[in-house]
């Protein structure tokens, strides 16, 4: 009998082992270190000139670093990779829609305040 | 006679189905919600026109003082308020509850008591709504709740407070639904039901749960930040704290555009499932109809800026909404001509069902056409504000929701009660409520861009607005007459005899296999489906016509139990909310006791054994 | 066929659990929630450039010529991000072992998982006393509002998903967690992983970006 409660039938692979949980959860971790990192190596009270340098790239390096975290976390702890296409698509066109009202929004917000002030 | 022979088998051989209040209270039946959610829903579009009756009989006569302005502006904020989300929204409801299950070949929904609890929040958002009414304070501020009329400074009393967290508890409604029906219409579907040989209406329903599951998050947002800003002091939209009142319309019109297709889409589907049975020929374009349908969702979450070409947004944004705008005009128009081809070379039945659905899509193409002239920015900027706007959305929301729900109802009345309305009131109906929308909607065009500003309680003798407007009010009155005739149609039909055969209109579809009404399980056996158009394809294979399906004895048929848990946990949170509205006279006690009663509820809802 | 079985093993048009299937769309509806409050919190940060202090990340000196010190602790901060993805790991792990029908595995890491939350919990109303003794409170400016409800709203989420593990935790400490119904665990999981998931998009986007 299916320990996991769904059809056998149903596309669902052999699940990860509880090595492979710990090695993502350790992989978590160092790119959450990075991230702090990355700020400490940009912006921090020690900073120097290679920092200063990469501020420009700063928020999409951020950004790059955490949806990777974003990644891992749904593909194998939320176990969208072996799980149905079903799910992955439930949960990524929404993520979809998100996106695009928060840039939309921060695109609106600021070009109304440009504009506003701009005339 | 074929009645009595069907009634004694009936007797003798059904289970017999639970009576009474308390079978009502705890109902988890799929067709009970339904009617449960319909009968509701009619009670308040009742209140709402004749909220709209009142408006009416204001503007009849210029300088009038029928209405004081503030009364005024109570009465369209909650006609507006009640006929979306009371009225328009339920009744879809009442549909997607009755059919979607019988449509695609399914037992209930996938979680029934969480769908008795969705009914039962509504119940309770439409009254603490309307229970604003005893405060003398409804909300006042029109169904968009514009900031920053709505902070604590410009609307002290507690009139938006009532708006603001009864929509909330409609939310909740709403998002409990959406999940029910996705997850039903996903899982539940029949052997054989493929996603592309569903009834369209509901191909339409489900594109509908998805706009509810991503739009009303948006507001549930929004609202919560107008919270704080009156309840906590926050300025997200009050200017002299640094906020942007535009940013409560541009979170309000992304979740509101989506809205409206939400309001018009079942309609669509009601529609596209009426024009093929009475037209005798399969919907034309049948793969078009669901690809534009899901265009037009998607893409309606790219133009609701057009809302606000007004606002001083710059020329950027404005050429993209309005672009955007003219793009999703073509879906629209791609359904309106596969309804064209439905009915052309058809054998035409008209019957009332039919009658509504012709008239929809003459309304509509009104109303449509209308609002592509929105969406040019400088058209619109003489239209907006104006009442050449309100004829705009009455002729889609009225003339394409209501026409298209209306003819859903004399469709499906003799499927959910046994019993066909009457053909002869259905058509007197038909025409007063054609006649009387007209008179009262078309005129709106003109005065609109002759200049008469919406949301005013008056205007004046010298501008030339009293002919129309005097028009206009009786032809809501001669709509108004013909509600009463359908009222009237409805008791007579209640009073005869239950006799409706399952199939009277020889339909396409799966809920026309089974008795009228329905046994509780629905289906005696789950049917296998081999095409589009289901029940059409085993009338061919059989040569015609089916059988009368008998009603059966239910034995070995499992049906999960009737609740009280959703109930009591729908009145937690409604205490939860009266909570806030008391909390400065009775403290947190309110909250704390409506919050209590609510985990109570639900915690016992999940250990309960569903059955 | 039992009830339990029955629930267990559900003939739908997909072979999915329908109950796994309406937490995923659960979640999608919330991915809108999130995506709306954080937009909120980005085009309100700014405004702290006319309004009060104090902030996140600088300095500040009010007309009074007081000194505002930056008032985020990034190392607190980065520790609790730390324990939330722990604890996804933890219930993951209490899971697998819910799937085996290992119930000690299952009552050890799930109560892992419980500390964590509760950690993080205790972690931010810590940050927010701190921040409320500092001057930064709902009312001071936009900042500080948008922050707040964010981060409130997201720790609210978590406050319940640390209710739904400890009901789960009892459920299983009483023998009521079988193999057959680990379902039940693997629901809640994917809402806790979701939960997790949305401060993985605060932290940087909140703390570390100015």
């Amino acid at each position: 009998m299916d320990a996991h409660g769904s059809q056998p039938a149903a596309a669902e692979h052999a699940h990860p082992s509880s090595g492979l949980y710990v090695k993502i959860g350790l992989v978590l971790f160092v790119l959450t270190a990075l991230e702090v990192g990355l700020y400490e190596f940009t912006y921090g009270e020690h900073s120097g000139a290679t920092g200063h340098a990469l501020q420009p790239f700063f928020v999409p390096l951020l950004l790059a670093l955490s949806a990777a975290k974003f990644a891992l976390v749904a593909m194998f702890y939320m176990h969208l990779k072996q799980d149905s296409r079903l799910f992955s698509g439930v949960f990524v066109f929404p993520l979809i829609i998100a996106t695009v009202v928060i840039l939309a929004l921060i695109a609106l917000e600021a070009y109304h305040f440009a504009f506003a002030r701009g005339g | 006679m074929a009645t009595t022979a069907l009634d004694q088998r009936a007797h003798a051989a059904s289970h017999a189905e639970p009576t009474g209040l308390w079978s009502w209270i705890t109902t988890v039946d799929h067709k009970r919600i339904g009617i449960l959610y319909g009968s509701t829903a009619f009670l308040f579009f009742l209140m709402g026109g004749i909220e709209a009756l009142m408006l009416r009989i204001q503007l009849g006569t210029p300088n009038n003082t029928f209405l004081a302005p503030e009364t005024y502006n109570q009465l369209f904020t909650m006609h507006g308020t009640t006929m979306i989300f009371l009225a328009i929204m339920p009744i879809s409801a009442a549909f997607f509850n009755f059919m979607i299950p019988l449509q695609i070949g399914a037992r209930d929904v996938a979680f029934p008591r969480l769908n008795a609890f969705s009914y039962w929040v509504f119940l309770a958002g439409g009254l603490f709504l309307n229970s604003s009414f005893l405060f003398g304070a409804a909300p006042d501020q029109g169904w968009f709740g514009y900031a920053n009329l709505t902070s604590r400074q410009y609307s002290p009393g507690l009139n938006v407070d009532f708006w603001m967290l009864g929509l909330q508890i409609l939310g909740v409604a709403s998002l409990a639904a959406a999940v029910n029906f996705f997850v039903t219409i996903v899982n539940l579907r029949a052997p054989g039901m493929k996603l592309m040989r569903m009834p369209m209406f509901t191909w339409m329903s489900f594109i509908t749960q998805v706009l509810l599951l991503l739009a009303f998050p948006v507001i549930t947002v929004a609202l919560i930040l107008l919270m704080f800003d009156r309840f906590f002091g926050t300025h997200f939209f009050v200017p002299s704290g640094g906020g942007d009142p535009l940013l409560w319309q541009h979170m309000f019109w992304i979740f509101g555009h989506p809205e409206v297709y939400i309001l018009i889409l079942p309609a669509f589907g009601v529609v596209s499932e009426i024009l093929p049975v009475f037209s005798r020929k399969p919907l034309f374009g049948y793969a078009a109809m669901v690809f534009s349908g899901v265009f037009i969702a998607f893409l309606g979450f790219g133009v609701w800026a057009h809302h606000m070409f007004a606002t001083g947004m710059g020329p950027l944004p404005d050429t993209f909404f309005s672009l955007a705008t003219m793009l999703i005009a073509i879906p629209t128009g791609v359904k309106i001509f596969n309804w064209l081809g439905t009915a052309w070379g058809g054998s035409l039945q008209f019957k009332t069902p039919m009658y509504f659905a012709l008239a929809f899509i003459a309304m509509f193409i009104i109303g449509g056409l209308s609002g592509v002239m929105h969406a040019s920015p400088p058209a619109d900027l003489q239209q907006t504000d104006t009442y050449f706007v309100v004829a705009h959305f009455h002729y889609v929301m009225f003339g394409g929701s209501i026409f298209g729900l209306t003819a859903g109802a004399y469709y499906w009345w003799p499927k959910m009660f046994g019993r066909l309305l009457d053909e002869g009131l259905g058509k007197v109906h038909f025409w007063l409520m054609l006649i009387g929308f007209n008179l009262t909607f078309f005129p709106m065009h003109i005065l609109g861009l002759n200049g008469m500003p919406r949301r005013v309680y008056t205007y004046p003798e010298v501008l030339g607005f009293e002919t129309l407007n005097r028009i206009e009010t009786v032809g809501s009155f001669i709509l108004a007459f013909s509600f009463l005739i359908f009222l009237i149609n409805i008791i007579k039909t209640w009073r005869g005899p239950r006799n409706a055969p399952a199939d009277p209109w020889n339909g396409a579809t799966l809920e026309w296999a089974i008795p009228s009404p329905p046994q509780e399980w629905n289906f005696a056996q789950i049917p296998a489906v081999h095409g589009r158009d289901t029940l059409w394809e085993e009338k061919r294979a059989r040569g015609g016509k089916l059988p009368e399906p008998p009603r059966v004895s239910g034995q070995g048929i499992h049906l999960p139990n009737p609740s009280y848990w959703p109930l009591v946990s729908a009145l937690g949170l409604l205490g939860l909310m009266v909570g806030v509205i008391l909390e400065p006279h009775i403290g947190p006690w309110g909250i704390i006791t409506g919050g209590v009663i609510l985990l109570f509820g639900v915690f016992n809802w999940a250990f309960e054994p569903a059955g | 066929m039992s009830d339990h079985a029955a629930a267990a093993h559900p003939e739908t048009a997909t072979g999915l659990d329908s109950r796994k299937l309406a937490i995923w769309t659960f979640i999608g509806s919330e991915c809108l929630f999130f995506a709306t409050l954080i937009s909120n919190y980005l085009v309100h940060k700014e405004t702290w450039l006319s309004g009060p202090g104090p902030f996140p990340h600088e300095v500040w000196k009010s007309p009074a010529g007081q000194v505002f010190e930056p008032i985020i602790e990034i190392p607190l901060v980065t520790l609790g991000t730390a324990v939330l993805l722990f604890s996804s790991l933890f219930v993951v792990l209490a899971l697998a072992s819910a799937q085996r029908g290992n119930r000690r595995g299952l009552l050890t890491w799930l109560a892992a998982t419980l500390l964590c939350g509760f950690f993080f919990v205790g972690m931010q109303v810590y940050e927010f006393t701190h921040f409320v003794h500092k001057g930064l409170t709902l009312k001071t400016n936009l900042f500080g509002a948008s922050f707040f409800v964010l981060t409130g709203f997201h720790g609210t989420h978590v406050t319940i998903g640390v209710i739904w593990l400890l009901t789960l935790w009892i459920l299983a400490l009483r023998g009521k967690l079988p193999a057959e119904k680990s379902l039940n665990l693997e629901i809640a999981a994917l809402y806790w992983h979701f939960v997790d998931v949305v401060w993985v998009v605060i932290f940087p986007v909140v703390y570390l970006i100015k």
